[in-house]
């Protein structure tokens, strides 16, 4: 029995080979269709790989009540400097923030016009966890403190950027699984031919008493290996842009101070990648066999 | 071993191909169907071989009632017979040996067991010389006698013969009747439609003979 599947891999390898062009084409479109979201797909895990490496200390600011008066401060620097999950503290009084605030963004004709400073006293508070989680917990327990206006976790852009890699993410999915559809169709228009150049093949082969199974087979060695091929098409297809991108990403990564470099597909993602491409070719197949074979009638007379 | 009662045929349109046909072939019986063309003869074989089904009456092979078979059967039925065509119906793709090798490949034979058979198919028909040559490159006679080495090579209880003589002189189509009657004596069952009267009275042997659909 394995005999026959490894005659039947074979045969439909030489019939792939015996058609160059045709299988160069089909190859081709599969790996250019496939090379798409799997090359999105790495793009986004390996911006999602340079954000987590960014180093970013999320902060929380902690603003006072304008009239909370020193002895909530001390307070509150009390038991900051007690609690567990926090890591460092440092003070902004209202007078420093002010300045900070007209030096930095260039608003000192605004700050001079105010008849008085309106910002409160505040620290800035870094936790021993980067969890976000954990972060709004800690947010939240010490907005609650006496004489606390309000508590502010700074990680809006990580949280946006997060999202925005999700998004993409899930843009991705959608566009492979849109793939995938199209890629089953041509596929089982590819076998369809196939089916019509090798109809005689059917023909006998029922009359002398093949099962559908026995007939389905070489159909779908035929997309399985096609689909196989296309996969493997479409990962060199990724692995030479990410070497073509490189040369570029990598000078702008070092105008960052950054030695970020894109990285091709890990293995476990290429194997996921050739199983699916073959999977799909095998499915393409299965399809077009066997509506094939039910429509099919025995021509004889 | 074959068993009609009162089958008829009718295809769309009307056209009544059989009418209220009744016969039965024991196990290792050779029997003809004669009658001119369109008399049925090709109709009656595709509702024994279940290509086609009856429009009424019951067929019956090796016990088994055809209008009961599920469809995933029909196959497992087929194995049952060696069918030879009057257009031959061989893979010019491949050689006379893949030719002949294809039911064993469907039935699942073992490699070697399956090209040692194949070569004793095609030494009883002669062709044991020609098992790299292209189906392309036979003569008319050498076809035919491929398509019987593949009929007979899985050992099938039943062979069916559609015209199996009708493109070849008498000289040839003698020798291929000698071939089934020797395949007849070693217990196969022979169904051979002919419309060649001449061959059916060098033979002797039992015949059907249909008329417009009917046997007569």
């Amino acid at each position: 029995m394995m005999g026959r599947h490894w005659r039947t891999l074979s045969g439909a390898l030489r019939r792939l080979a015996s058609t160059p062009l045709a299988t160069l084409v089909t190859v081709s479109v599969i790996g250019i269709a496939l090379s798409l979201p799997a090359g999105l797909y790495l793009l986004l895990a390996n911006l999602g790989q340079a954000s987590n490496g960014l180093e970013v200390q999320p902060q929380i600011s902690l603003f006072l009540k304008p009239d909370a008066g020193k002895d909530a401060q001390r307070q509150i620097e009390k038991q900051l400097r007690s609690h567990a999950a926090i890591k460092t503290f440092r003070f902004v009084g209202r007078d420093q923030a002010l300045k900070e605030l007209s030096a930095g963004n260039g608003l000192g004709d605004l700050a001079a016009g105010l008849p008085n400073n309106p910002l409160p006293d505040a620290y800035i508070i870094t936790a021993r966890e980067n969890d976000v989680a954990q972060m709004d917990k800690l947010r939240l327990e010490v907005s609650q403190w006496q004489g606390v206006e309000t508590a502010e976790l700074d990680s809006a852009w990580a949280k946006r950027l997060n999202a925005m890699l999700d998004l993409g993410l899930q843009l991705t999915f959608i566009l492979a699984a849109l793939l995938a559809f199209g890629l089953i169709a041509g596929m089982g228009n590819i076998i369809r031919l196939q089916i019509l150049t090798r109809q005689d093949e059917i023909e006998v082969s029922k009359l002398i008493g093949a099962t559908d199974r026995f007939i389905r087979l070489p159909f779908l060695y035929h997309g399985a290996l096609q689909g196989l091929l296309g996969g493997l098409a479409a990962w060199a297809i990724i692995a030479v842009s990410a070497q073509l991108l490189n040369l570029n990403v990598s000078r702008l990564a070092t105008l960052y101070g950054s030695a970020f470099q894109l990285e091709g597909l890990a293995l476990g993602d290429a194997a996921a990648l050739l199983g699916s491409s073959a999977f799909l070719g095998w499915i393409g197949a299965y399809l077009a066999v066997s509506h094939f074979l039910r429509h099919f009638r025995i021509s004889h007379h | 071993m074959i068993s009609l009662s009162q089958v008829s045929k009718r295809y769309p349109g009307g056209f009544e191909a059989l009418k209220d046909i009744s016969f039965s072939i024991e196990k290792g019986e050779m029997v003809f169907v004669s009658g001119h063309s369109g008399a049925g003869k090709s109709t009656l074989l595709n509702l024994i071989a279940a290509i086609e089904p009856p429009s009424s009456g019951s067929i019956i092979i090796n016990g088994q009632n055809l209008a009961q078979l599920r469809p995933a059967a029909v196959p497992f039925l087929r194995r049952n017979f060696g069918l030879i065509f009057q257009d031959h119906k061989l893979l010019y793709d491949r050689n006379v040996f893949d030719n002949v090798m294809l039911p064993l490949e469907i039935t699942g034979f073992e490699r070697s067991e399956a090209a040692k058979r194949t070569r004793a198919a095609l030494d009883k028909v002669g062709l044991l010389e020609r098992e790299k040559t292209m189906p392309i490159a036979l003569s008319g006679g050498e076809q035919q006698r491929l398509c019987i080495a593949r009929a007979i090579v899985h050992r099938p209880s039943i062979l069916l013969a559609d015209e199996p003589t009708g493109n070849l002189d008498s000289a040839y189509a003698g020798e291929i009747l000698e071939m089934f009657k020797s395949f007849n004596q070693v217990g196969v069952t022979v169904l051979i439609v002919t419309h060649d009267e001449r061959l059916i009275e060098r033979f002797g042997a039992r015949t059907l003979h249909l008329q417009h659909g009917i046997l007569a």
